[in-house]
């Protein structure tokens, strides 16, 4: 466990601001004053702070899969936002328990609601370290569905599913590594 | 998006970097992110705005006034915190508005507005304001744009689902946010002992229709929740107040944890009329408390703190048919009623939707007991047997609604930073615009009232990263104006406000500025201190009291030369302000104070009582730049020692230069 911490917070270091050289080239090209970029939270340029949950799982290598999936939901504004939140993350490894055809669907535009409720099962606003929650307790998700959690000699289980293999304070709250994708009970 | 994307390892860590920050790839410009709209909120020098925003100011205590669409700030008027701009809170005659059971109070957390109403729409009489942490409300006037009152509530502790108003202004109401043990039990208990012994309040406070003076009617007892958020009733629901409640769990600690384990909590529905049967019939028990109730006379420019001792409460157990529960999807924020008064919007802010309640249901399901049980003697209406209907996946973190007359809502979303448009009939998502950043509030011109003037939508933004020029650790709050004249919604205007804006309400500039008070008039300023003419000028003394009848007019203060005062001494200088022309205030300010300086608006009297500590010649003058000799008003107090023979002696253009000595010091004719 503290190997993969460690590995993600050496990765979460590595994040590389996108637009640095657009910008550069604006600035150097005119004396305009920077214009702000108007493009959401997540576009805010700050290296000094201290990483938000989508900037951790960015530079993690493990969470590529997820990432691309927040990406597609437009979810990366939200979770840039003051939160604060907990993030259930499942891994890649994860992601390849799951049907590679389920999740190419996922993927596709036509389905970005379902991608939506399927992610949004996996946030809770609230920022909830491990040692506050209880055998049992349920924690209602931003999709409106409940988690129940399970805790048996200081192992955290979500649905009796997915493990929390790591947990890694973030900016706005605090992220969960999970082994297992969370489904959403049906409707 | 593609699939093969998942498979190129290598470049993952880029790629996903670039994706995340993907939108700052594009390149904006200012007009992209403004709408392209910004001439709309253009109002051009020497016109005027078309509507005044009255804006809390949240943790500075006070309540600014802007101009919309321009965003301009006209003033911040002095409330729950002292102001030494103006002397507010510091002035002999202001320090009792801020005095509280607990003394004076400097401060307070001031969230929401309520303009005062009849028959459902603005009348431009007065705006009230809540005092969130020593509980407070404050009746602001809106010919002077100064608070004329401020009430304090008892059995309250965190003011906040107040100061919302009913639609002929019969009442304002105050519930508390934690609820606490009553005012008149011993509060000395363990903490969780919550359950058994902390209660939440609701205070009724009735309007003088005439004067605008509050006074708290009643009390309604209620189970240990919080309230959060409130509105009136209106039209048909007129009679009915409706309050969001969160932490019906009743839990005592992190409650980012514990007070979301309900599915539900509850919008409580009141029926005020009913409550005031009850108090007609003497259900109200007397309970014994203590809290200041401070006015302001604005003919001796004096303000008076009174403390009361009673108030009357109706107990719920004792008083059925007055109180209902409708479950409410998890810690509801605003609870929001349309301008029909049909419709209830109710933002459980950790909700995937928005619960819209119907008056006409909420009536019918009473009528027919459809209840699901009670909680704590309450009944608790079926959710399906209130609902209208749910607005499915607005947005993430849905907070406030306001409505703009036309058959829409829009409702402000904190987490997923956005205002959704929706139509109350058939709970359809119409039209979204992202906010920069992360809204609270928002107002519509008339929004809450019963003919909403629409036009614009107002955000109120608690995030402005990368917004404007950035200032240290600490950023602007902001507003952003949007224009809903069309099916969508265009940003128009990003502007920075002072104070951190919560609620704020809007109302058309023309029921307001043509009954603006333009001067005090000297004739009636019956402090007793006023000298209302340069002949009532002069300095006595009371013991180690020294008063000073001072008067200020363009350009000197009468008397500007004092001599006799002496260390130890108390010094009240009583400013009037003999000009009778708009817009002429004259400052005062005396080295050293230890206070403020005072602003004195024309006619007004105005007090700083300044002690002097050492011998010396102490300089004074007038700080508003009054006239072109502005510079000249300004005159001079001698300190002498304590034990010092120098008698009192005061003048204006009387004291003429002493001739020197050979040593080089005059002769102190003064001193006999």
């Amino acid at each position: 466990m503290k190997k993969l911490i460690n590995i993600v917070f050496a990765l979460s270091s590595f994040i590389i601001l996108s637009c640095n050289n657009t910008n550069t080239v604006t600035e150097e090209a005119t004396a305009e004053p920077t214009v702000s970029a108007g493009g959401g939270q997540a576009s805010v340029k700050d290296d000094e702070s201290a990483k938000d949950v989508v900037k951790i799982a960015a530079g993690s290598k493990d969470h590529t899969t997820l990432v691309a999936a927040i990406k597609q939901a437009d979810l990366v504004n939200s979770l840039s936002n003051a939160g604060p939140f907990t993030v259930f993350a499942p891994t890649n490894a994860a992601f390849d328990k799951v049907p590679k055809e389920t999740l190419d669907n996922l993927m596709k535009n036509e389905n970005k609601a379902q991608l939506q409720d399927i992610l949004q099962y996996h946030v809770y606003v609230g920022s909830l370290k491990t040692e506050w929650m209880e055998d049992g307790q349920t924690f209602n998700q931003v999709n409106g569905g409940n988690i129940t959690v399970t805790k048996k000699d200081g192992k955290v289980m979500i649905n009796n599913t997915a493990t929390v293999i790591a947990s890694i304070p973030a900016a706005n709250g605090i992220i969960h590594v999970i082994d297992a994708v969370l489904l959403p009970p049906s409707k | 998006m593609k699939v093969d994307y998942f498979k190129t390892h290598a470049v993952l860590i880029l790629t996903f970097a670039c994706l995340v920050s993907t939108q700052s790839c594009k390149p904006k410009t200012a007009q992209s992110a403004a709408g392209g709209d910004a001439a709309k909120a253009y109002v051009a020098p020497g016109k005027y705005d078309e509507f005044y925003n009255i804006v809390s100011g949240g943790f500075n205590g006070q309540v600014a006034v802007y101009g919309i669409p321009s965003g301009r700030l006209f003033r911040i008027i002095p409330v729950f915190s002292q102001s030494p701009e103006s002397g507010y809170g510091f002035s002999e005659e202001t320090k009792p508005m801020l005095n509280t059971s607990h003394g004076f109070v400097p401060w307070d957390d001031q969230h929401h507005i309520a303009l005062s109403q009849t028959k459902g729409e603005h009348d431009g009489r007065w705006a009230f304001a809540n005092g969130n942490n020593t509980p407070r409300i404050a009746r602001i006037d809106l010919t002077t744009f100064r608070t004329s009152e401020i009430l304090e509530i008892p059995n309250s502790a965190g003011n906040h689902a107040s100061p919302f108003i009913t639609e002929n202004s019969e009442y304002v109401v105050a519930a508390t946010r934690f609820s606490v043990p009553l005012d008149d039990q011993n509060g000395d208990v363990p903490i969780n002992t919550y359950k058994q012994n902390f209660k939440g309040s609701i205070s009724f406070i009735s309007v003088s229709p005439t004067s605008g003076e509050m006074s708290i009617s009643f009390q309604i007892r209620t189970p240990g929740v919080n309230f959060d958020l409130s509105r009136a009733g209106k039209g048909k629901s007129h009679g009915w107040f409706f309050f969001s409640c969160y932490n019906s769990e009743k839990a005592n600690t992190l409650l980012e944890v514990n007070a979301s384990q309900k599915d539900k909590d509850f919008v409580m529905a009141v029926n005020w009329k009913k409550a005031e049967e009850y108090l007609k019939a003497g259900k109200a028990k007397k309970q014994t408390v203590k809290y200041a109730h401070n006015v302001y006379d604005e003919n001796t420019h004096t303000a008076t703190s009174t403390i009361k001792n009673e108030v009357f409460v109706l107990d719920p157990a004792e008083c059925p048919d007055m109180l209902y529960l409708i479950p409410c999807p998890k810690s509801p924020h605003g609870t929001d009623v349309d301008p029909t008064g049909e419709y209830i919007a109710a933002s459980g802010k950790l909700a995937a939707s928005i619960p819209v309640f119907s008056f006409t249901k909420i009536q019918k399901a009473i009528a027919d007991k459809a209840f699901d049980g009670e909680y704590d003697g309450i009944p608790v209406i079926k959710y399906e047997a209130a609902l209208h209907g749910e607005v499915v996946k607005p947005g993430l973190g849905p907070l406030h609604t306001e409505f703009d007359g036309q058959g829409n809502a829009y409702t402000s979303m904190f987490v997923s930073s956005e205002i959704v448009k929706w139509r109350i009939s058939d709970l359809q998502v119409l039209d979204r615009v992202p906010t920069y950043y992360s809204i609270g509030h928002l107002s519509i011109p008339g929004g809450p009232t019963a003919k909403p003037h629409g036009k614009y939508v107002i955000a109120y933004n608690k995030i402005t990263k990368d917004r404007y020029l950035p200032t240290g650790p600490e950023l602007t709050q902001s507003a952003q104006v949007y224009d809903i004249s069309g099916d969508k919604m265009k940003l128009i205007l990003d502007f920075p406000t002072t104070g951190e804006p919560h609620y704020a309400e809007a109302i058309p500039a023309s029921l307001l500025m043509n009954k603006q008070r333009k001067i005090y008039k000297i004739e009636e300023n019956t402090h007793p201190y006023a000298a209302k003419g340069e002949g009532q000028a002069k300095v006595e003394r009371k013991g180690n009291q020294v008063h000073v009848w001072m008067t200020a007019i363009r350009s000197h203060l009468t008397p500007d030369n004092i001599e006799g005062v002496k260390v130890g001494d108390e010094i009240y200088f009583h400013v009037t302000n003999l000009e009778q022309d708009w817009d002429v205030p004259h400052g005062f300010a005396m080295k050293g104070a230890n206070n403020a300086e005072i602003l004195v608006m024309p006619g007004e009297t105005q007090t700083l009582k300044w002690v002097a500590d050492k011998p010396g010649i102490i300089p004074f003058y007038c700080t508003d730049f009054c006239s072109a000799l502005h510079q000249e008003m300004q005159g001079y107090l001698r300190v002498s020692p304590s034990g010092s023979n120098v008698a009192l002696h005061f003048s204006t253009g009387t004291n003429k230069p002493a001739v020197s000595t050979p040593s080089g010091s005059a002769a102190d004719s003064s001193a006999k």
